[in-house]
């Protein structure tokens, strides 16, 4: 093979790539490109012309109406009351966690941290039932539940998944904080420092790279839950808004226009992950899984 | 940054590999006991009971209780009988939807083993070299990868419904009497949400897989190219046995995220006629009147069998320099 026939049989392979990975990419945001589409069209325009068309009016009704009509401001509100203490809350006590077994040597380290890693890993499916009964019967005081109980209220949903998301968190944070120098427990020893003022001043700030990465990511998930509301809650005022979904659909959003500025406008926040915080959200995906 | 991380958690190996001889010097570990106070003691203690009290309530307790209930028959109210077996033979004797639901979710698995995350590393091996636009190809095949599962089932719903879908507009297959309805007919819906759920789930095994490519020492590739390996060879025999605790940790979220398939199937038909799986059994069994929390555990125990074996598995890989 003469030098002129590989350059031109590698430039051929490079462009038939390039063809894939576009067709691949295209492939890949066209439904989403299709309801951002949809979502601008008024639905008489769509009737009218059909779904797959070009002109009419475009607009941001649907946008306007599914707000409205599927009270999307309630359910955000919801999500926001849950998702902030929740994920403050798991950050907080997985961090204590992985400090006392990372930086600890005990008995029960290994045991323990197969407790949490397997806790992470089992399908939700697994303990809701005996969970359901729990929810009713662990009482709960005043301003925390109305009804006495973890079931149906707000505060349930975050412990559940506060409990849910900690084994993920403190193996993600203990593998980080293995890889700190032992040294600077030994330096806040000899400084005279106690173990709470080591965990607070000194480790904790040296983990704020993996709390950041571990904040973006469990933030995402706990937005995006769909089942622990829909089992452990009754009222449908009170749900998250990836949960209250399940209720949208027929309810309230009454053709294919709606639905798409309706799920559209609760991917948003999702949608601000992707584009600002991606770096974040990659790495947390990636500290719990690279580690070999 | 990924990158980054990828290789300060590789480097954290040797550290935690020479415990071996931090083990046989056992002086330093029993000094460094003796220099907490008290008060330090019951810090510690507080600090890793809380979390473990409240993963133990939580999860712990649920899981065995699961396991206890699922041979009583219990309702819910009154007192909790012991039926022995009775659950699990009624579960493969009468119960209808219990082997298809089986069924749908082995060809969840295998569907996702076969093809979705197949596609996703081949297109990470694409991804990891150095093409034009290959950022941008990385973010449109990742960018489901952050939408909830209950949102890409309201956005497939657009492609898949009947009169006002994009598939069957394309197809002009929109009259009463030749619809196809992808969604609603037993044996398509359950290939029309597997489509839905792999374009989610091709997006996170490419991150994965590229975040482990990048973490692959360059120094192993210039090698195997001076020896005149070919890109496949260099793949087949130098990067992908490299790769080998990654293969596994995506090995075991194909299985784990086969097993929790639920949001899709749940949104579109509450996980019946045709979408039955084992986790849509389960909670259609407590969820609404029908409370049969014993004959719910039978089904969930079924679940957690299936499951014990890869989190087992798991957790052999990820702690294993801690067993030692």
């Amino acid at each position: 093979m003469t030098a002129g026939a590989a350059a031109r049989q590698k430039k051929l392979r490079r462009a038939g790539l390039q063809a894939f990975l576009i067709t691949m990419s295209v492939l890949w945001v066209a439904p989403i490109l299709w309801a951002l589409y949809t979502s601008f069209r008024p639905y008489e325009e769509t009737a009218r012309l059909g779904y797959v068309s070009i002109g009419g009016v475009y607009n941001l009704d649907n946008y306007i109406t599914s707000w409205t009509q599927g009270e999307l401001p309630k359910y955000f509100l919801n999500t926001v009351v849950i998702l902030v203490p929740a994920v403050i809350l798991v950050l907080f006590l997985a961090s204590m966690m992985a400090f006392t077994v990372s930086r600890y040597s005990w008995r029960f380290n290994l045991i323990l941290l197969m407790l949490f890693t397997a806790a992470n890993l089992l399908p939700q499916q697994v303990i809701i039932t005996p969970l359901f009964r729990i929810f009713l019967a662990l009482p709960m005081v005043a301003p925390l539940s109305d009804n006495g109980v973890l079931y149906d209220q707000y505060i349930g949903i975050m412990v559940i998944h506060v409990a849910f998301q900690l084994g993920f968190c403190t193996f993600v944070l203990s593998n980080y904080m293995k890889t700190l120098p032992k040294e600077l427990n030994e330096a806040a020893v000899v400084d005279g420092a106690s173990v709470w003022k080591t965990y607070w001043t000194i480790i904790l700030p040296l983990t704020r790279p993996a709390l950041a990465a571990l904040a973006t990511l469990q933030v995402t998930w706990i937005y995006n839950d769909f089942f622990w509301a829909l089992v452990l809650m009754k009222s449908g005022d009170r749900m998250p808004i990836t949960s209250a979904m399940n209720n949208l659909k027929g309810q309230f959003f009454t053709d294919n226009n709606l639905v798409a500025a309706g799920s559209l406008m609760i991917a948003i926040p999702t949608l601000i992950v992707f584009f600002a915080l991606q770096k974040q959200f990659v790495a947390g995906l990636t500290l719990g899984s690279t580690k070999g | 940054m990924a990158n980054d991380r990828t290789a300060r958690s590789a480097s954290a190996t040797p550290p935690a590999a020479a415990g071996g001889v931090a083990a046989t010097l056992p002086a330093p570990k029993k000094k460094h006991y003796s220099l907490l106070t008290r008060r330090d003691t019951i810090t510690l203690w507080l600090m890793a009971g809380i979390p473990t009290l409240v993963v133990i309530v939580f999860i712990l307790v649920p899981t065995v209780s699961s396991i206890v209930l699922s041979f009583t028959s219990w309702n819910g109210v009154g007192a909790i009988k012991f039926v022995g077996a009775q659950n699990y033979i009624d579960l493969v004797q009468t119960y209808k939807p219990f082997f298809p639901a089986l069924a749908h979710n082995v060809i969840w698995l295998l569907f996702f083993l076969f093809i979705a995350t197949p596609l996703g590393m081949f297109l990470a091996v694409l991804l990891d070299k150095n093409i034009r636009g290959t950022r941008i190809y990385q973010s449109a095949i990742y960018m489901p990868v952050v939408l909830s599962l209950a949102v890409v089932g309201f956005i497939w719903f657009l492609i898949y419904a009947p009169e006002q879908g994009l598939l069957n507009n394309v197809l002009g297959r929109t009259e009463q009497g030749n619809q196809i309805s992808w969604l609603g007919n037993p044996s398509l819906n359950l290939w029309a949400v597997l489509i839905a759920a792999s374009w989610r789930q091709v997006g996170y095994v490419m991150v994965l897989y590229l975040a482990g490519l990048k973490g692959v020492d360059p120094s192993l590739r210039e090698a195997a190219a001076i020896d005149g390996a070919n890109e496949r060879q260099t793949f087949r025999h130098v990067v992908f046995p490299v790769m080998a605790p990654i293969n596994m940790v995506i090995l075991v979220i194909t299985v784990i995220e086969s097993l929790r398939a639920f949001d899709l199937a749940f949104i579109v038909n509450k996980g019946l006629n045709g979408l039955e799986l084992l986790s849509t059994l389960v909670t259609n069994n407590i969820i609404g009147e029908a409370s049969r929390i014993g004959f719910g555990s039978a089904i969930a125990v079924v679940l957690l069998v299936i499951s014990v074996g890869p989190i087992i598995f798991y957790l052999f890989r990820t702690l294993r320099e801690e067993i030692q």
